[in-house]
């Protein structure tokens, strides 16, 4: 029997797979139990009603999309009416992911989140490429970065999830700023911004113009951005890119982080987060490995002259 | 085989099982459908058939499938396709897609010979409803938008409901699936572009005809802007039911993405309602053209 379970800061999760915030809400409990998942990530919440963005919304590119769905948000309100309580119904971990225009908004927004029952830890959605103009994020900039980081802190003893931006030219020391300001852990990280034109109509693919790219596609970029925020800081790293399959996870965790989650993979296939969970099983299995959590960081960069991989996980 | 995205295998079918004393229980999933035909039946449309049993023969008269589509010659759909049903058969176990070939996905479709594995999501969406109290209805569709109104037929005949169907389409030749309608004792009126009798003024004259006969308890329609928007017109005139299929762009089917939202006018307010999970069947004078 394989050891599932991670902790991520002070929690301690069932397997280190979640969806990203965005592609998961109640319908897909058609499709797959919650229950089997790491953790649960809302829809990022707004505090102001937002409509989202003109249509198109999406458009697909090799190997993922481009979206610029903007956050459509029924509201505070909404969330603790209808949300909260719908989670409920299950034992799994419930992250719920916030943004906001400003850091008070956030912090904000974070103190009345962790009043409520049910909410297990706070995503703070500092990167999402499709508010704010141009692209532009807190996770952009160092700075920026730690000053909402330091409000939400102070507002907030949940455990504080901190989604950072591939965007930017110096995500290494972006993480730095997020942790000395207080994050419990670093989901790295969001879309890729990006854009596509219609050939046959000269115009945009998408109503917003730009959007963020994800899928397969990013999934090298964003990997190597996990290494190098795993080396950059000590809190743990949840992987977040083009992860699709278990192999996906895997070299995820091998590059550096201690937890995944899977977005774009779900609109392919509904039960993806499902199947990672059982692949990583068997490829611990495979490879001889008791606990899953060894993964992580266990990449290989020395000259080791022994071709097996025994000491990932040495007999107890 | 597609390769740039999570394949099923058929060892998945299973949707991933549940966590221990769980109650939960699947109410839709991707599977593994054996296509049994896949036959072009004029020169724009298609009628495909899988065998799959499960969930999908749950599939009611408007809700839809998100068909994952085999990939083209030098073309790479990444996400599903949405297909409104255009029949179910649990003693046969098959489902049944009528679709135009319009886009990399449907290019993808058409490649299907009978043998191969079609993996099919659904069924998804909110469906048509039929009130008991009604005695005859009207089906209003054009091009694909019959494929949507066929299993209305069926289930209308089922329960001892009058349809009459007008038909929309560009020529003659193109007017689909009349045999199914009137085998399911439907009565057909086709309206085409070549004739010149498919402009909203005839169709509304007909529709006028039929109201004014009794034989409109309800209108039911798919397809078509301007046909819509007569019906909606007839509909608060005579003060008379209906609902309405939209079609939109999707990605995930499942109430999630919000990437297939439309305007809708719920009393006198304009707001988002997503058409994979609120819809695709909307109620008719709430929906805008």
């Amino acid at each position: 029997m394989i050891d599932l379970s991670v902790r991520v800061g002070s929690m301690t999760l069932a397997n280190p797979v979640m969806p990203a915030s965005g592609t998961f809400a109640e319908g897909l409990d058609r499709v797959i139990d919650f229950d089997r998942l790491g953790a649960v990530v809302t829809k990022t919440i707004t505090r102001e009603l937002r409509t989202g963005n003109p249509l198109p919304r999406v458009v697909e590119r090799p190997g993922g999309v481009i979206n610029a769905i903007g956050i459509p948000s029924k509201g505070v309100p909404y969330f603790f009416k209808e949300t909260l309580p719908y989670y409920a119904r299950y034992r799994v971990p419930l992250v719920v992911s916030i943004s906001a225009p400003t850091a008070e908004g956030f912090a904000n927004l974070a103190a009345e989140l962790s009043e409520m029952p049910g909410v297990t830890a706070i995503e703070a959605n500092i990167s999402c490429p499709n508010i704010e103009e141009d692209g532009k994020a807190f996770a952009m900039r160092p700075g920026s970065t730690e000053t909402v980081v330091k409000a939400l802190r102070t507002a907030t003893k949940l455990p504080l999830w901190v989604k950072l931006t591939p965007n930017t030219g110096d995500l290494p020391e972006v993480a730095r700023a997020a942790e000395a300001a207080g994050a419990d852990a670093l989901v790295v990280a969001n879309t890729i911004l990006a854009m596509s034109i219609d050939l046959a109509t000269f115009r945009p693919s998408l109503g917003n113009i730009m959007g963020g790219l994800s899928g397969p596609a990013i999934k090298p970029i964003v990997l190597r951005q996990v290494y190098q925020c795993a080396r950059a800081a000590r809190v743990p790293i949840i992987g977040c890119g083009g992860i699709a399959t278990a192999e996906d996870a895997a070299e995820y965790m091998l590059a550096g982080a201690t937890a995944v989650q899977v977005g774009t993979a779900t609109f392919v296939q509904p039960d993806a987060l499902i199947a990672v969970i059982d692949g990583l099983a068997k490829f611990c299995e495979k490879h001889d490995i008791t606990r899953v959590s060894e993964l992580t960081g266990a990449i290989r960069t020395d000259e080791a002259d022994e071709a097996d991989l025994a000491w990932v996980s040495p007999p107890q | 085989m597609r390769s740039d995205g999570p394949n099923k295998t058929a060892d998945s079918l299973d949707p991933g099982g549940k966590s221990p004393g769980s109650l939960w229980k699947a109410s839709a999933a991707a599977q593994l459908a054996d296509v049994i035909a896949n036959t072009a039946i004029n020169t724009e449309y298609r009628h495909l058939i899988v065998r799959c049993g499960g969930p999908a023969m749950q599939a009611v008269p408007g809700q839809f499938f998100q068909l994952l589509c085999p990939q083209p010659a030098g073309e790479q759909p990444y996400l599903r396709r949405p297909m409104s049903l255009y029949g179910v058969d649990p003693n046969a176990g098959t489902v049944e897609f009528l679709y135009k070939i319009a886009g990399a996905g449907t290019r993808g479709l058409a490649t299907l010979q009978v043998g191969d594995r079609l993996d099919i999501m659904g069924p998804l969406g909110v469906g048509f409803t039929l009130d008991p109290a009604w005695k005859n209805i009207v089906a209003v569709g054009r091009g694909a938008g019959l494929a949507t109104l066929a299993p209305l037929a069926v289930a209308a005949r089922q329960r001892n409901i009058a349809m009459t169907a007008i038909f929309s389409a560009r020529k003659p030749d193109l007017v689909l699936s009349v045999e199914l309608f009137e085998a399911q004792n439907a009565r057909v009126m086709p309206v085409t572009d070549l004739e010149g009798t498919s402009g909203p003024a005839h169709v509304e004259l007909l529709l006028r005809g039929l109201i004014a006969d009794g034989r409109c308890d309800a209108f039911f329609t798919c397809g078509s802007s301007r046909l819509l928007r007569v019906q909606q017109r007839l509909a608060l005139e005579f003060g008379l039911p209906g609902q309405v299929a939209l079609e939109q762009q999707m990605a995930c089917g499942l109430g999630v993405c919000y990437c297939c939202v439309r305007d809708f006018n719920i009393g006198g307010e304009i707001v988002h309602r997503r058409v994979c999970w609120d819809g695709p069947v909307f109620d008719l004078l709430e929906a805008i053209p």
